[in-house]
């Protein structure tokens, strides 16, 4: 997921972009409302034991984070999940988070998501929606996300424009689905939405069980990135595609989070504060609740949010890097399942001592696979 | 620097809907909040923005912001900016 977005900054109106000085301001505020979904993606980023965390915060507790957020100046704000349109109290956090000034996001699977609440969100002032697909044919689609699912996806894509929502297709790419580009850049032409984002899949979690049946090929990625950029050629401004290459792939890391207590903020359905969604990976953090402390403690002051932010803790060869400003040394949590210390380069970048990892993932899966049926998304699964 | 013009004067312009724009103590600037993304405009790029939430000519607001600093060569500036957000997607040409 592209959860950073594209922040820009017209620092100087007739030079265009410079990155937005988040000043240690959470300007991304993430409310993860449950771990609830009727989906089963084999994919999913939430945690493993996602079933463990029943105690969800009320609806008083979760306003009592909005308005803390908003005096820490966040800004841009998403209702993910899980299913956050399983929370009966959308429209309500939605009408509270309008009040209090933010850009409201719904990051939704669309199950549940008919014209009455669209019409409810949209009273409570919803700014847009982003809809996940993952094929342009029921039975593909309904094969990944292990239930019925096809059928309501559309219609809810369907719903949404006719509300006049801005809406953002989010397609989780797998080699499963990778080739069907072309014919998903069609379907999101006829749907009539403003953005396509292909997410390449992050190897977390339910990905990362399944990550060598996920994986696409290189071959597969080339033949998608060229029919984007014909896309892109074809429709000009009319329509935004982002496609994010698998890191897999490269040779440098991702600015995850564009830095770790950087500028984003997530809170999980049991109010634990993560400075990213896949966090919870890293074993040994303590994170703090926001139903024992002041938002803004938990920002400025814990541990956790302190333990990578900045440049301090970086070992080799990240210490000494030039790039450390830009990447940020990549993704903690990809460090820490990969090389088993979150403090380490993400072994993603050629210059990290641990790369072959990532080069031997990569072989392995395209060795044996088919290796196994998927894993999908299941309660009572504890791995870890 | 030579510019290709897709603006003219008559055009009135208006703030894409699907756009927040809005004042933000906190960056003691003004924002420009978007689907997944924002952006945090200067103060000059923030005054212009502001000009045209009012809905205007961009003829009008030119000739606002020459007479404002009594400057004829801020126009160009201006509308170089106005190029540059109707561009991205910013603000749009009213129909």
């Amino acid at each position: 997921m592209n959860a950073a977005g594209s922040e820009s900054n017209a620092d100087h109106p007739e030079t265009g972009d410079v990155k937005v000085d988040g000043r240690g301001l959470p300007l991304w505020l993430l409310l993860e409302l449950t771990y609830k979904c009727p989906l089963k993606c084999s994919w999913c980023n939430n945690p493993l034991d996602f079933d463990r965390y029943q105690d969800e915060l009320t609806t008083a507790e979760w306003a009592n984070v909005l308005r803390q957020g908003r005096r820490l100046g966040s800004l841009q704000l998403g209702f993910s999940g899980g299913e956050p349109v399983l929370r009966r109290d959308l429209e309500e956090l939605v009408g509270e988070a309008t009040q209090l000034g933010y850009y409201t996001n719904l990051i939704t699977s669309g199950m549940g998501l008919n014209p009455t609440r669209l019409a409810a969100l949209q009273r409570a002032g919803l700014k847009q929606i982003q809809l996940s697909l993952q094929a342009c044919d029921a039975e593909l689609n309904n094969r990944l996300v292990g239930v019925d699912a096809y059928a309501q996806k559309i219609a809810a894509a369907r719903a949404i424009k006719a509300q006049g929502f801005p809406m953002v297709l989010n397609i989780p790419v797998s080699r499963y689905n990778i080739d069907q580009t072309p014919e998903l850049l069609a379907l999101a032409e006829d749907l009539g939405v403003e953005y396509v984002e292909f997410a390449n899949l992050q190897y977390y979690n339910w990905a990362l069980l399944n990550r060598s049946d996920l994986l696409p090929t290189r071959e597969q990625i080339a033949r998608a990135e060229a029919a984007v950029g014909e896309a892109r050629a074809r429709l000009g401004r009319r329509m935004t595609i982002y496609f994010v290459i698998t890191d897999y792939y490269d040779t440098r890391p991702k600015a995850c989070m564009k830095g770790w207590g950087n500028i984003h903020l997530t809170i999980a359905p049991d109010g634990a504060a993560l400075p990213c969604q896949e966090a919870r990976v890293i074993k040994g953090l303590e994170f703090p609740n926001v139903r024992e402390h002041d938002l803004g403690w938990i920002w400025h002051e814990s541990p956790v949010f302190q333990k990578f932010r900045g440049e301090e803790w970086m070992r080799e060869p990240c210490r000494s890097c030039d790039e450390r400003g830009h990447d940020y040394g990549g993704c903690r949590c990809q460090a820490f399942l990969l090389t088993g210390d979150a403090a380490n380069t993400d072994p993603v970048c050629s210059r990290s001592p641990h790369h072959h990892l990532v080069e031997e993932a990569v072989m392995a899966a395209m060795a044996e696979r088919p290796q196994q049926r998927l894993i999908m998304r299941q309660r009572g699964l504890n791995l870890v | 620097m030579a510019i290709i013009t897709s603006l003219a004067p008559s055009d009135v312009i208006e703030l894409n809907p699907m756009f927040l724009f809005r004042w933000e103590d906190a960056q003691n600037a003004y924002v420009l909040l978007y689907p997944e993304g924002l952006v945090k405009l200067n103060t000059s790029a923030g005054e212009i923005l502001a000009a045209v939430a009012e809905t205007t000519t961009v003829g009008d607001l030119l000739e606002r912001f020459t007479a404002k600093y009594n400057n004829e060569d801020i126009a160009e500036d201006v509308l170089t900016f106005l190029e540059t957000s109707h561009e991205r997607g910013w603000i749009r040409v009213k129909r």
